[in-house]
């Protein structure tokens, strides 16, 4: 589904990389926490899935396409398989909760009969059925994460991303979108989500990868926010490791 | 569906911007009439260049008695002389250019001068023997005047050869550097229509960054994205394009027309035929530059 082969990214400008020489894959249905303290590289890899950005160096294969050889032309019909979710849910403040789902399928050229079946549909798994005449301001932050999420899905991806869905929002709140990314992922969608929060990644025993300083430093089947197990073995070290160390 | 939504989102950029738009119709406007009065000069120029130069005769003025210069030695020329005159225009080397020539003899010129100057103060002096005898020559291709000029201009008893071309060619050049004129302000106010486009169409899209994002997140293509931005551009230009081909027609209707073909003159003007040519060159002109600038405003917001 996603595949990274040692891939690194440097931003023009700096001179560590934000992401350094990573290699894994990500299997269809998989839910995956991508952990690790800012700057750790965690945005870069979202961006990197969504072919936002380009890696300096190594290859990316999404969905069956490697994204080195994906022209820009070919790339937004690449990212209509992929849905995006972001702490700071990114709606449009003038349009209300159907519209603002609307949207996002009327320009991807979506037939009004489609949208019409479609919006509602998805409004209701998430859980806002009787809301959608509201305007974005008019609702709680979780609500608005809600609609966030119904116009990432509405398009049935294969992919989710999110980064930092919970960011903004209190535990409870976030309890309740986690059992909603939860019940996406059961349906086949594979969930990747970066995130701060170790509650939710301890609560939900999911695949967790941590990244420091741009490198996987963990990769771990129904781990923690902080590893009890043995973190991943390399040959040599790298020195960002004995910052870890000392954490632990 | 699609359509609508395009043309709707034209809608609200255009009200949005609603003050921008305003100025990119009035600097089109500008820019583009005076790329149509550019156009009509050189069709005028033309047109005149046509009537005259079909009309336009080079003179072999004969000596009088009462010539020095040229080859004139105060004699009025002599029956041999003009025989001899009249057997160059017929040789081998002039007849292929001349269409025909025509001989005035002092009498005529005479009478075609009080003709022409009737009434000033100067004709009850002038008398027919002071009024060279004349070969009126037409060519079949006036370009090539030099060679009947310096041709004749060394047989004797001719005073003077004058193509009259010569006369025309200031008034063709003014008509000229009017025309270069107005291609230059028309330059310059393009210049800054395009700039003024670009602009409007970043603000545009600079208010609507957070569709933008959107868009491209979810997957919208490039073309959805840019089109009702180009459209914005076209639309704001093809009214000022339409105001400048409305006054250029209304130009030509009631100055050209109305005014100077009215004042008593043989010159052939520019009709509402020449500026129903020049309207479309305006309208797509007009168009393609707003969606050619306004596209390229917009490729930066489109980098996927």
């Amino acid at each position: 589904m996603i595949r990274f082969d040692q891939v690194s990214k440097l931003y023009a400008g700096n001179t560590r990389p934000a992401l350094n020489s990573v290699s894994l894959e990500i299997l269809r249905g998989e839910f995956v926490f991508l952990v690790g303290a800012s700057g750790s590289g965690k945005s870069s890899f979202l961006r990197l899935v969504l072919k936002e950005e380009n890696p300096s160096s190594g290859q990316i294969h999404v969905l069956g396409q490697n994204l080195g050889k994906l022209t820009n032309r070919k790339v937004p019909y690449f990212r209509r398989n992929i849905g995006v979710v972001f702490q700071d849910f990114r709606l449009l403040p003038q349009k209300n909760v159907f519209d603002n789902v609307a949207f996002s399928l009327q320009v991807i050229g979506k037939s009004k009969g489609f949208i019409q079946e479609a919006v509602p549909d998805v409004l209701k798994m998430v859980g806002l059925a009787g809301k959608s005449g509201r305007l974005p301001h008019e609702l709680s932050g979780g609500e608005q994460q809600r609609v966030a999420i119904a116009r990432a899905i509405v398009n049935k991806p294969s992919i989710l991303l999110a980064d930092e869905p919970t960011g903004n929002l209190d535990p409870a709140t976030s309890a309740g979108i986690m059992t909603l990314l939860d019940r996406i992922s059961g349906s086949g969608t594979t969930v990747v989500m970066a995130t701060h929060d170790a509650g939710i990644v301890d609560t939900m025993k999911r695949r967790v990868i941590e990244l420091v300083s741009g490198q996987v430093v963990r990769d771990e089947r129904q781990g923690g926010y902080q590893t009890h197990a043995v973190p991943i073995q390399r040959q040599e070290p790298p020195p960002a490791a004995a910052g870890l160390g000392s954490r632990l | 569906m699609r359509l609508g939504l395009i043309l709707s989102e034209v809608g609200h950029g255009l009200r949005r911007n609603f003050s921008m738009v305003v100025s990119i119709v009035l600097v089109t406007f500008i820019s583009l009439t005076f790329v149509g009065a550019a156009i009509l000069l050189q069709q005028q120029i033309n047109q005149m260049k046509g009537y005259w130069y079909d009309r336009a005769q080079v003179a072999v003025y004969l000596c009088t008695q009462y010539d020095e210069g040229g080859n004139c030695n105060a004699e009025e020329a002599t029956a041999q002389q003009k025989a001899n005159i009249e057997q160059v225009l017929k040789s081998a080397v002039l007849a292929p250019l001349i269409q025909h020539y025509d001989f005035e003899d002092h009498e005529a010129a005479f009478a075609r001068y009080q003709k022409q100057f009737a009434g000033s103060e100067g004709t009850s002096f002038v008398t027919p023997d002071f009024l060279p005898e004349t070969f009126w020559v037409n060519l079949k291709d006036p370009s090539q005047s030099d060679a009947v000029v310096e041709r004749m201009s060394g047989v004797p008893g001719v005073e003077d050869v004058v193509d009259q071309r010569k006369y025309l060619q200031p008034i063709f050049n003014a008509l000229n550097a009017a025309s270069i004129t107005a291609v230059g302000i028309a330059g310059l106010m393009l210049i800054a229509a395009v700039l003024l486009i670009a602009t409007t169409i970043r603000l545009s899209a600079f208010s609507r960054r957070r569709e933008l994002g959107i868009m491209r997140l979810v997957g919208a293509s490039n073309r959805f994205i840019q089109t009702p931005f180009v459209l914005e551009g076209v639309v704001a230009a093809l009214i000022g394009s339409a105001l400048a081909s409305g006054a250029i027609v209304a130009v030509v209707q009631f100055f050209v027309q109305g005014y100077l073909n009215a004042t008593p003159s043989s010159t052939p003007f520019v009709d509402l035929g020449d500026a129903f040519i020049v309207v479309p060159i305006l309208i797509v002109g007009g168009a393609g530059l707003a969606a050619i600038s306004a596209a390229v405003a917009i490729r930066r917001y489109l980098k996927v």
